[in-house]
This record gives C-alpha cells, structure tokens and sequence, in this order.
C-alpha cells in the first residue's frame, strides 16, 4: 500500500507541477521549501489525496512543512487513512 | 527613540542581502517627457545623456502627445487639481462617469468602474464578488497583482499551467462542487509577451459553468484589429466577465485603471472593493487626459496599426541578428540571455551604446531565464529601431550570443 501510495503522489507531483524539462523528483526532494510547488498550487493536491482516498485534511494540518515532500505527504494520508 | 540602532542594523542588513544577491534595483533618473526620445541621467550625478527608449509601456506613444497633453490642461482648468475626496463623498465628477462610460463601449462590457490603479483593482474585485464558497483558478504567469487581489480573498486559490487548457477542464472538474469558478489570465503577459487563449477559455468555461477574468493592462488600446484587445484578437467580445485594465501603459501612460465587466459585479465592486472605497478619487487632469485618448483611438486605427508593422520589423531585425526570443507577436519582444549578470551587463553596455533597456532576471522571471525586455512603440520610427538593431549587434557580438542556442549561451555564462 505504502509503494503504491507513494507512486500515486509521485506521479500526480510529476504531471501536476514540473516543466517538460524539469530535473525528475525522488520521494525526498523538497517541494514546497524547493520552490516546486507553491502555497497556492498545494490546494489541488490536497482536493486530489481527499476525493481519491475518501479522507478530509483539516486546512491546520495541510501545512507547506506536511506537504514539502513526497515521503511527508504519504505520512499525512497514512495517517488520516488509519483514522478511517 | 523607538527606531533603536538593533533596529536599523537589521533593515540595512536586509539591504546588504538584497545588493549582495544583485538584486538591488537602481532609478534612472529622465529629464525629459515619456517618449522614444529622452534624456536621463545615470548613474546619479552623471551628464544628460540622450537614448533611445526600448523599455517603456508606452505602446501607442500617446504619453506626450499633443493632444493629450492640451486635453489635461483644459481638465485642469475647468474641473480644477484635485477632488479632496473618495468617490462616494463628494469625488464623482461629471467626467468620471463620462470615462466610465466610453470605457464600457469601448471594452464591449456592461459597465465600467474607476480605480487609481489596476493594481488597485486587482486588489479590490476578488473580496468584492467571491466568498470561501468559491474558486479561483489562475493561470500560473499571472501578474503579481493579480496573486496580491487572490490573497485578500477568501475563495479558495488554485493554479493552471501557463496557457494550458486541458490542464484548466481538469481543474474546473476538480472543484466543481464550489459555488462559483471563476478563472483568471492575463490577456497579454507582461515578461513574456504571448496572448492569452481566450477564445479557447471561454469555450472551456461555458461548459464547466465558470466565470472569465482578463488583466487587460498590456493589451488595451492595441491588441485586436481597432485595439479593444485580447477579447478582440480572440473574437470573444462581449463574453468577459470581468476586465480589468490600466491606463498606466498605452492609454496614455498616467495612471489610473478600472473594473469593467458585468453589471451586478462592477456595482458589488463600488459598493465593496476596499481600494475604491478608501482611496482619492482619479485626477481630474488624468481623467481628462484619458478621454482625449479614447477620442484618438476611438476615430483611428492609424497608432495601433504603425505599432503592429514597427513591433513586426523588430522582431525580424532581431531574429535575423541571431537573437534568442521568446515567440509572440505583440509589442513585448524578449530578448533572451538566461543569465542574470549578463542582462545586467548587456543592458549597461546597450546604455553606452544610447539604448534604454533594462534587465530583468529572478525573482522577476524564473531561474535561468534572465532577459532584455525591449518594448515597441507607436512612437518608434523606423530610424529608432535601425539604431537600437545596431546598437543590439554590437553588443551582442561583444558578449558573443548571437546565433547561439539556450544551451551554448548557459554554457559560455552559466545559469
């Protein structure tokens, strides 16, 4: 769960937010204190990781430090996921 | 003393940071009107020297035009300096409203609203007609206003990849449970100088239920066969639901914007947008001075049309030169050096050779793509851009960029 998880998101970073000639991402590289992601384009990440797992993420906890890497986001849906 | 020396060390500290990262931006000082001919002084203290300005926003050369100038001096005269008053006190003027008025003809809206700046309006239309029920979706390049106007609202912010519109259907069916959708592009953008795909916008709005907001600011006066803008280019007039624009650039270079759009949203914007509410009234000199503009460009086409063939001619000069630019064909043409210290540079050794245009690198423009934004006016003749063409060869072939790749340039000068 946790392999595909993290593929989802890496994925959905990938197409979301780089540029055709960006550098690829791994799951450590720093996305929001990287200057990938911005604070505002954050929020279709957030709505994708609700509609797609069925989970609501308090806007308190969907922090930029929650979201700035893939491992980090993967963390947050895991454990919203064990709140279910 | 509240202003304690701790105080003072960490504002020039802050200073410090901002030379040491090359990023301090430095005034030149004109002595002389807006035009394609003036005289500056520079650095501070230096001779006047007279350039070629390449740099202005000033596209259809009306800034010192006679006409418009006597216009401003009969406002003066007969409606006075200053109102001493918001709007809604005691600050309307006939003329205000006479302005609101062409400006509604003019841009194909329903009706229109003064601001004293479009940045003004950009700050004021997004609290005054959204609430935390709805969405804005932006395309990623907007201008800073634009991002500072979303930031005041409530309604929640997402972005699209520039100009990307199957990437805005996605987003539209991302947050279709909100209220209202309402998406926001620049008409043209400013550092890169390429058209918004507004009929393309629209089509994909109409399906999705969402509104239209166009910065109009580079657009306005030229953009379109008689100059209503990207609307016009488009052939999408009429369906804007919003515009907003400044008459800062070509429509006479002073100051001042608006609001224009649909009837109920202009009128929630004079009854709520903070920026209108609290701040003075437009001058009456400028109001006067635009209305003289909108009688130039309302009779001809004749500015618009000679900005089109000049900005043309640039471009070509430029290309066959062996320069790097962005694609576009407005009057904004990038000229492309990827390299901060190299615009820089490229801009001063263009200073010597009595051209005005600056450099404009992050956080202006992303990392590594650092330029020369040359901007084409009506006001150019063709001996203007004869001698900045020279003036462009020389230097480039003193920096040795010319007929070079993106690539070969970030090699020989770095990111």
């Amino acid at each position: 769960m946790a392999e595909e998880l993290k593929n989802i998101v890496l994925d959905y970073v990938t197409k979301e937010y780089l540029e055709d000639d960006s550098e690829p991402l791994t799951y450590e590289t720093p996305l929001i204190s990287g200057g990938i992601v911005d604070s505002f384009s954050m929020v279709s990440l957030k709505r994708f990781l609700e509609n797609k797992y069925a989970i609501s993420i308090p806007d308190d906890e969907a922090t930029p430090e929650a979201f700035d890497s893939v491992n980090k986001i993967v963390s947050l849906v895991e454990r919203f996921l064990a709140k279910k | 003393m509240a202003y304690s020396d701790k105080i003072r060390e960490t504002y020039l500290n802050q200073l410090r940071g901002i030379r040491e990262a090359g990023l301090f931006k430095q005034e030149r000082f004109i002595h002389s009107p807006q035009a394609a001919d003036i005289e500056v002084e520079f650095p501070a203290g230096s001779p006047l020297k007279k350039v070629i300005n390449m740099c202005a926003n000033n596209y259809l050369g009306l800034s010192s035009h006679p006409d418009v100038v006597q216009a401003a001096h009969e406002g003066l005269e007969t409606r006075g300096y200053g109102m001493s008053s918001v709007r809604f006190i005691c600050g309307t003027q006939d003329i205000h409203r006479e302005l609101e008025a062409r400006l509604t003809e003019f841009l194909g809206t329903e009706d229109t609203l003064l601001f004293p700046s479009c940045m003004d309006a950009n700050a004021g239309v997004f609290e005054a007609v959204l609430t935390k029920d709805d969405v804005i979706i932006s395309d990623r390049l907007v201008h800073a206003s634009l991002i500072d106007g979303i930031r005041l609202c409530s309604a929640m912010h997402d972005t699209i990849k520039h100009s990307d519109m199957g990437h805005l259907e996605e987003k539209l069916q991302l947050h279709a449970d909100k209220r209202f959708k309402l998406v926001v592009t620049d008409g043209v953008f400013s550092m890169d100088g390429d058209t918004a795909k507004l009929d393309e916008m629209v089509a994909v709005c109409e399906k999705h239920d969402a509104m239209v907001l166009v910065d109009e600011s580079h657009a306005s006066g030229f953009i379109g066969k008689t100059g209503r803008g990207t609307h016009e280019k488009c052939g999408v007039v009429g369906k804007m639901d919003i515009i907003t624009t400044t008459f800062g650039k070509a429509l006479g270079g002073a100051s001042g914007g608006c609001v224009s759009g649909r009837r109920e949203l202009v009128e929630l914007c004079r009854q709520r947008a903070r920026p209108y509410l609290f701040s003075n009234t437009i001058a009456p000199v400028v109001v006067a001075g635009v209305l003289k503009v909108m009688d130039i460009i309302s009779k001809s086409t004749e500015r618009r049309d000679k900005l089109e063939r000049n900005a043309a001619y640039w471009r070509k000069g430029l290309t066959e030169a062996g320069f790097a630019l962005k694609e576009g064909d407005t009057p904004i043409v990038p000229v492309m050096l990827f390299n901060a210290k190299l615009a820089q540079d490229f801009s001063r050794a263009l200073y010597d050779e009595g051209i005005y245009a600056v450099g404009f690198f992050f956080p202006v423009v992303p990392q590594s793509q650092a330029r020369i934004r040359t901007q084409i006016s009506a006001g150019h003749e063709t001996r203007h851009l004869d001698k900045a063409l020279d003036a462009f060869v020389k230097v480039g072939r003193k920096f040795d960029i010319l007929g070079k790749t993106k690539q070969e340039i970030i090699a020989k000068y770095g990111m």
